[in-house]
């Protein structure tokens, strides 16, 4: 257990020092969502109809480009070794370097959300369901991207290739996610089922992510 | 003669080269067959005569997700049990796999545009088959990225596993999206309630494309052994290459200086 | 063959044929890559280039035991 703390924390505090990288995932995140006006227009009534969806796919792009060096960085120095060959089991590892990626990359996305939900024209309730769904949502999305930068650190080959075979895999978390949101703001559907839909894949994800990637270290690093 | 036995690439290029004709014969026949009696079969009183799409789209989207099936067994024999043959099988799949889903979803679009008046709707099913497609478009980017085969075939397994688990998943939110968006679905395909004339010719139709498949899919395996073998070979030649080019070298060198100590 | 396909025989017509091209591409590609394979062997076999295991690439003649 200690083992596995230790991971978690280093992880945070690599992500957060100078040259960590965590924090451009919020600017890339901003940056999109500013990008969207320009594309759509400036009109406010359409923004805050297209918020939730906005905010989720800048959400989803930003988890997936910060993902790319999951591995590759302790891959590059060694520590990945060390990992593999260590005593805990390496899906315990797995799921602890993605929840300290997750705090560290996720959860600013989270807190940002508020200050995106303004520029977009969404109330007090809709930008508070997006930043819920978000917190529901993006650990999916952090542990399916997780299987895709195990694959990027085995084959030596990250980026695009990566961002085409993960993408697929989280057109549910998308769909729920956004939809969920959307519930609060105009459905006629409830908020409950969409959320907890998104709740399971979370869960659903929490499992066959590690497993996943733990299986494409061990077979890929010789 | 079991599963063990056909292990060896060697006793597996025998066996196919002898099973292939017979394998393309049947598929032959059954293909004439089931043309023939799609041909004849009557019109639909809803959808006319455009029915006869049916006995063509169906069974390629029977086998998007059917090759789907055959790649993820063969991504099992690659991690679990390391069978040899496993690797060959799966990438084999691929571009077979990926020539049926467009299919699907070519003749799902041409059937779709009489009743909805568009070449593509965001049907639940169409867009389900759509998403299939760019999954096996990466599965083979992703062959096509690494030079390393057997590094590549453990990559695609665990891709394709991770795939065969999400597949269920993926169809069952899109359905619930498109729910969502368009509570009326004009496609009515109800397998029971297919009429007997439908449902012979459509089922003949589905096991010669699955022989289609099976045929094609022998034959491109025996490519795939082939071609790394011809791998094998080249990277011998280069070794080789290296190795007398380095040893004239050296024996160049041990003259030279013979030639100065001479002097 | 006196077949009505009523009003979207274009449609139909285009389908059998899309997938008759398709299988046609894949067949016709399966069989060069087979071509090109078995040809890349024998100049392999030819420059003096053998297997392992002695056997000539191309064998598959062995009886199955």
């Amino acid at each position: 257990m200690t083992a596995l703390s230790a991971l978690i924390r280093r992880d945070v505090r690599i992500a957060l020092r100078v040259g960590g990288g965590a924090l451009i995932g919020v600017l890339f995140f901003l940056t999109v969502v500013v990008l969207m006006p320009f594309a759509v227009g400036p009109d406010l009534a359409l923004l805050s109809r297209l918020g939730p969806a906005i905010l989720w796919l800048g959400a989803l792009l930003a988890s997936l480009l910060t993902l790319d060096r999951l591995f590759m960085a302790d891959h590059e120095d060694g520590s990945l070794d060390l990992i593999t060959m260590s005593r805990t089991p390496l899906e315990l590892a797995c799921a602890a370097k993605a929840l300290a990626h997750w705090l560290a990359a996720g959860l600013p996305l989270i807190v940002a959300t508020p200050v995106l939900g303004l520029l977009l024209n969404l109330d007090m309730v809709a930008t508070g369901a997006v930043a819920l769904t978000l917190l529901a949502g993006t650990p999916a999305l952090t542990f399916t991207g997780m299987i895709g930068a195990a694959l990027a650190v085995t084959l030596h080959r990250g980026g695009l290739l990566m961002a085409v075979l993960v993408l697929p895999l989280s057109i549910p978390v998308l769909i729920f996610g956004v939809a969920a949101s959307q519930a609060v703001i105009v459905g006629p559907l409830s908020f409950g089922a969409p959320f907890s839909i998104l709740c399971a894949l979370s869960l659903v994800s929490l499992v066959i992510g590690p497993f996943a990637a733990a299986a494409s270290l061990r077979h890929g690093l010789d | 003669m079991t599963l063990i036995d056909l292990a060896n690439p060697t006793r597996f290029l025998a066996l196919s080269a002898r099973v292939l004709p017979w394998l393309a014969a049947a598929t032959v026949i059954l293909l004439t067959i089931g043309l023939y009696q799609s041909a004849y079969a009557p019109d639909d009183y809803q959808q006319g005569a455009t029915v006869k799409i049916m006995f063509i789209h169906v069974p390629n989207a029977w086998l998007s997700m059917f090759v789907w099936g055959v790649m993820s067994i063969a991504s099992l024999g690659t991690l679990v049990w390391r069978h040899p043959l496993a690797d060959v099988a799966a990438k084999a799949a691929a571009p077979i796999g990926a020539a049926f889903t467009f299919l699907a979803l070519l003749t799902g679009s041409l059937w779709g545009r009489p009743m909805w008046g568009t070449y593509w709707e965001w049907d639940a099913r169409l867009t389900s088959v759509l998403i299939l497609f760019l999954m096996y478009l990466g599965l083979m980017a992703l062959w096509r990225a690494v030079d390393d085969p057997s590094r590549a075939a453990r990559a695609a397994a665990v891709l394709t596993l991770v795939g065969a688990i999400n597949l269920p998943i993926i169809k069952f939110s899109v359905d619930w999206w498109n729910t969502l968006h368009q509570p009326a679905s004009v496609m009515r395909m109800g397998g029971s309630t297919l009429d007997k004339s439908f449902l012979i010719p459509l089922l003949v139709m589905a096991v010669a494309f699955t022989l289609l498949f099976v045929t094609l899919h022998v034959a491109a395996m025996r490519n795939e052994i082939l071609r790394r073998r011809v791998r094998s070979l080249q990277m011998m030649q280069a070794s080789r290459i290296a190795f007398s080019s380095e040893v004239g070298a050296g024996s160049r060198e041990e003259n030279a200086s013979k030639e100065v100590g001479a002097a | 063959m006196t077949m009505s396909l009523g009003p979207y025989a274009s449609f139909i017509m285009t389908s059998y044929a899309a997938a008759a091209i398709v299988v046609a591409i894949l067949i016709g590609w399966i069989v060069l890559d087979y071509r090109s394979q078995t040809r890349r062997l024998r100049d392999l076999e030819r420059s003096g280039i053998t297997r392992r295991s002695g056997r000539s690439a191309m064998d598959t003649s062995r009886t199955i035991t």
